[in-house]
């Protein structure tokens, strides 16, 4: 293969790993590293690198629309960010001193739980209007606008979903995803806070998140610009067109197929990782 | 603070995407007819990973350079949310939060200058 056929067969899959990434909320990265590793025949370091970078790009694309409608939680995000950035450097020397066998192995486990969670219906957010004392000290309660008008929430469980944090961060940095299920199963969860200001929060905060691993990786060469390129421009333009349907399509067969494809290739992942052929 | 936060975040990532793009352009021009392999890691060259090292190659045109001056632009995108917002929650005098993002301004700059 050239590298011109190359660029752009990784181009389309990528367009439609961004497109089922954002319609399913999982992000591009969780389909991309593998599909690169185990059918591009790319070195795992390459791919990570690669799935990074277009992390980045989705996340602040999107982060710049939530943002302006004003559901996303600033100070949740800020406050959780020093745990997910101190976690992502984490995660990223770790990349370099366990072997790419274990990074895939970690990885399917992470693709298994995902297509778990991306089956999971959602459940109803359940009302908690008990201020919690280290949250209000925190200022971390907030409010957000609903069709019935603003709707206000109480955070709770604020160490333990910090904590969540810290690991939502290094499994980021050490396989180059933004781990979008982790950060939402902390803040959704553990914390909270209501699904549709814990998955926009989460978003904003991946590309800070992201950008603490890249700076690891871009000094050790796993960013290949070459690779990058098709990748990132892919997985934005794809991205794009999913959060434009978004509203109008039936997101449930959707959500089905996707974590069908996600569990083949966790299954896959965990396999070749343990046959050591990675 | 969120309509400026949005506007910073949506420029950063269109502006690097067209350089990506340009960069993209040249690289495949030259390049395309090449053989692509990744099997195997080499790591990338000493000058596609620093700072000083990318603007170098990015100002000599050359098609990796300028596909890794945007990348570098991408990830500068997030930083630059966060400096702004020192400045927003300052505005707000709420002084708790200015701390809080400086802490992860400075874990951000360690690993972005820090490593390299």
């Amino acid at each position: 293969m050239n590298t011109l056929e190359f660029t752009v067969l990784v181009w389309l899959v990528s367009v439609i790993g961004g497109f089922l990434g954002s319609l399913t909320g999982l992000g591009g990265g969780v389909v991309l590293v593998p599909l690169l590793t185990l059918f591009f025949k790319v070195d795992i370091r390459y791919a990570v690198g690669a799935s990074l970078v277009s992390v980045i790009a989705t996340s602040s694309g999107a982060a710049a629309a939530y943002v302006r409608e004003g559901i996303s939680n600033i100070r949740i995000g800020m406050f959780l960010e020093i745990a997910t950035t101190l976690g992502a450097l984490l995660g990223a020397f770790l990349a370099a001193r366990i072997s790419t066998a274990t990074i895939a192995i970690v990885f399917g486990g992470v693709l298994l739980y995902s297509a778990y969670v991306a089956g999971q219906p959602r459940t109803k957010d359940p009302l908690d209007d008990i201020p919690n004392p280290l949250a209000t000290r925190l200022r971390l309660n907030g409010s957000f606008p609903t069709p019935e008008g603003t709707r206000h929430y109480c955070v709770r469980r604020v160490p333990a979903g910090f904590s969540l944090m810290f690991g939502a961060g290094a499994l980021s940095g050490l396989l180059g995803i933004g781990s979008g299920a982790v950060k939402v199963l902390a803040m959704d969860q553990v914390m909270r806070i209501p699904f549709k200001v814990s998955t926009t929060t989460s978003n904003f905060m991946i590309g800070v998140t992201a950008a603490a691993s890249a700076g690891v990786y871009l000094s050790r060469g796993y960013i290949d610009p070459g690779l990058s390129m098709p990748v990132m421009l892919g997985v934005l333009a794809g991205s794009f067109l999913g959060s434009r349907i978004l509203f109008k399509a039936e997101t449930k067969s959707l959500r089905l197929v996707f974590s069908t494809i996600i569990l083949l290739l966790g299954a896959q992942m965990l396999y070749t990782g343990m046959a050591g052929r990675i | 603070m969120e309509e400026v936060i949005g506007t910073l975040l949506r420029t950063g990532v269109l502006l690097s995407a067209g350089i990506v793009l340009l960069g993209g352009v040249i690289y495949l021009a030259r390049h395309g007819a090449s053989p692509a392999d990744y099997r195997v890691f080499r790591g990338e060259p000493a000058e596609l990973r620093h700072i000083r090292g990318i603007a170098h190659e990015a100002a000599s045109l050359r098609g990796r350079g300028i596909i890794q001056l945007g990348l570098l632009l991408l990830i500068a995108t997030p930083v630059a949310r966060v400096i702004f917002s020192i400045f927003g929650f300052a505005a707000e005098k709420d002084r708790l939060y200015v701390s809080f993002a400086s802490v992860v301004l400075v874990i951000l700059l360690y690993s972005l200058l820090g490593s390299s």
